[in-house]
């Protein structure tokens, strides 16, 4: 193998790890920490999209677009937090049931609203060679998306004030409370910060896709997967599973194409749980031990 | 074995439960001698879709696994009616074509089930990864347009959608096949939900259906009493999802069509909106709820299918924050208390 052929691979999977960190981050914090079923997280991410693309068409510069996507996105869900997600914090299921209808509700509102597809605004041009291979530059800023993404639920959570308490709040919410943390404002911030990075997600992949109503969907699966075969520790198993599965998809997508590489990343998923129940971040935290 | 219909696991019991049931039989089997043959026709429709709920409430409302996976089944065996009508050439062959298709399902449930309850997936991984399963089955049906997709002599057509099957018939007097279409399909559905509704409500009441309630409320506590609680769920899931099973191959077999769209989201969260929306905790009102929103969904798409799935969505989130028990529960509750007080019985108290 070549030096060039060595960096295609890495390339690719960075490509493919980029796409699950993007997706799953945001829902690491929802799902992982907080344990809300979200599943509007791709209507978060549709949320962040759109909203690049407008601002973009109104002629704002793309980086700033993005920005103010994923603030949007944010936003939203603190208000969605506040309005309905609140509710559910001990019956798991219906939370799941309560974001299924919302989706559902806001998926099918936009194809009324908007119609079932928006010009696109196209990836930013930009490439360069190694070897006789041409890469696109923006696939590399996606990565750097992903790992910017990471570093900054890392450091939220392990070394500002507010991380503290979200952490002591999602461990034993009484207790916080009894200590005087605002409970219910630490909830609403870390499920905004979940829906933020979930519209990031989606205004970093606005220019390479088509928008429909209907894309969050192509993310879901993604992010649950990747959150599932974290595990409970999201600081911990997130981007181990990232790893895990990119190297997997990316194997068999060049061994048999897209499809496969899908499927086969799914059935590695189920093969994960059955051998380890708890994820990555158990299987790393039983080793520690 | 017939006592057993009746039993603390289901809701309506009494003479009057079972009287107002005969009447609506017999109102169902009257409707296709007053109404024109398009309005039967469209009734079967979308009774057919009342044995996929039936199986989720089964595996939700009694078992306590909420399963995503009901149209993965549906599309599985939808999809194998499909190829295998084709291959067979039709004729009374559909006949085996459905078997098969239904034993298909049951063989997927009872793998999937397998990794699923043996790996200890539990509560809400349970629907991701059989949401995830679905998705993946929809995405991969969608890309099967070339012509290299195709199984003997069916082609699966990609997201278009496989068609050319011949609806389920079988040979009839005279000579001629009697082809299970409008009135004849009607007739065929309603008498296999009387059949489904039955054996489910035994079964249920059953020994078996007690151990799954158990497990339902404490898997721990049912397992120390010594049942082995995986085999239990395993059973359900396999039964639940070959229902839902049922419900695809009569589905192509009404339409001579079956499609990706059927498997994939939204689909795959109606179910979920039925049963949650007429309370899973009760086959009667699984089966009555199912059917007035189909009906209303039906009704509704007729002007604009967003509205009807807006719809949808907007029922499944006040069931859940105004009662989460499902709105049947909790009318059939207001009823009998109401109908209780006037008869002055304080047993429902």
């Amino acid at each position: 193998m070549t030096i060039v052929e060595i960096f295609s691979v890495l390339y690719q999977f960075a490509d493919v790890f980029a796409f699950l960190i993007l997706s799953a981050a945001g829902l690491a914090i929802v799902f992982g920490m907080m344990g809300v079923i979200n599943m509007a997280h791709g209507e978060f991410i549709m949320c962040g999209a759109y909203v690049t693309v407008a601002l973009v068409h109104g002629g704002m510069p793309l980086p700033i677009a993005q920005l103010l996507g994923a603030v949007t996105a944010g936003i939203v869900g603190v208000i969605v937090e506040v309005l309905v997600v609140r509710r559910f914090y001990k019956r798991p299921l219906d939370s799941l049931l309560a974001t299924w209808g919302l989706s559902l509700i806001v998926t099918q509102g936009m194809l009324i609203l908007v119609g079932s597809s928006v010009r696109g605004i196209g990836t930013p041009p930009g490439s360069f060679m190694v070897g006789e291979y041409t890469f696109s530059v923006y696939r590399l800023i996606l990565f750097a998306g992903a790992v910017g993404a990471l570093a900054l639920i890392y450091f939220v959570f392990m070394r500002t004030r507010f991380g503290t308490l979200a952490r002591a709040t999602m461990q034993n919410a009484n207790m916080a409370q009894a200590l005087g943390v605002r409970v219910g404002r630490v909830y609403a911030l870390s499920f905004g910060l979940g829906a933020g990075l979930a519209g990031l997600c989606g205004a970093l992949y606005a220019p390479t896709m088509t928008l429909i109503p209907t894309m969050g969907s192509t993310f879901i699966v993604e992010s649950f997967v990747t959150v599932v075969v974290g595990g409970a520790n999201v600081l911990l198993g997130t981007a181990p599973a990232g790893i895990l599965l990119a190297a997997i998809r990316t194997t068999l997508n060049a061994w048999q194409g897209q499809i496969i590489g899908q499927i086969g990343m799914l059935v590695a998923v189920i093969i994960i749980i059955r051998l380890l129940p708890e994820g990555l971040s158990g299987f790393l935290t039983r080793r520690q031990r | 074995m017939f006592k057993l219909v009746n039993g603390p696991q289901t809701l309506g019991n009494g003479p009057g439960f079972w009287m107002s049931f005969l009447v609506v039989l017999a109102i169902a089997i009257g409707y296709p001698f007053f109404a024109d043959s398009y309005d039967v026709g469209n009734f079967a429709y979308f009774l057919i879709w009342v044995f996929m709920a039936m199986g989720l409430c089964l595996m939700w409302g009694y078992g306590g696994m909420l399963t995503f996976g009901q149209t993965l089944f549906f599309g599985i065996s939808g999809y194998g009616y499909g190829v295998l009508a084709i291959n067979f050439e039709g004729g009374t062959m559909t006949l085996a074509a459905l078997v098969l298709a239904l034993a298909l399902a049951a063989l997927a449930a009872l793998i999937l089930g397998y990794f699923m309850i043996w790996g200890g997936v539990g509560g809400v991984f349970f629907g991701i990864v059989t949401l995830s399963a679905t998705l993946v089955l929809a995405f991969f049906l969608g890309q099967t347009a070339g012509p290299e997709w195709t199984i003997g002599e069916a082609r699966l057509n990609g997201f278009n959608g496989m068609k050319g099957m011949e609806p389920l018939n079988i040979p009839w007097f005279d000579d001629e096949q009697l082809y299970f279409e409008g009135t004849a399909l009607y007739f065929l559905v309603i008498a296999l939900i009387v059949v489904v509704y039955l054996a489910l409500r035994m079964l249920v009441n059953s020994r078996f259906g007690n151990v799954i309630v158990a497990v339902r409320e404490d898997p721990q506590r049912a397992e120390l009493l010594g049942y082995d609680v995986r085999k239990y769920q395993l059973a359900t899931f396999v039964i639940g999802s070959t229902l839902a099973g049922l419900s695809g191959a009569l589905y192509t077999s009404w339409g001579q069509f079956i499609q990706p769209a059927s498997i994939g989201l939204p689909a795959a969260a109606m179910p979920i909106v039925w049963v949650a929306f007429s309370g899973r905790g009760d086959l009667t009102a699984t089966l009555v709820g199912s059917f007035l929103i189909l009906y209303a969904f039906q009704t509704i798409t007729v002007h604009s299918q967003q509205a009807a799935l807006i719809l949808m969505g907007a029922m499944l989130l006040a069931t859940v924050m105004l009662a989460p028990q499902g709105f049947v529960i909790g009318f059939a509750r207001l009823v009998g208390r109401l109908f209780g007080s006037m008869t002055g019985s304080a047993k429902d108290k």
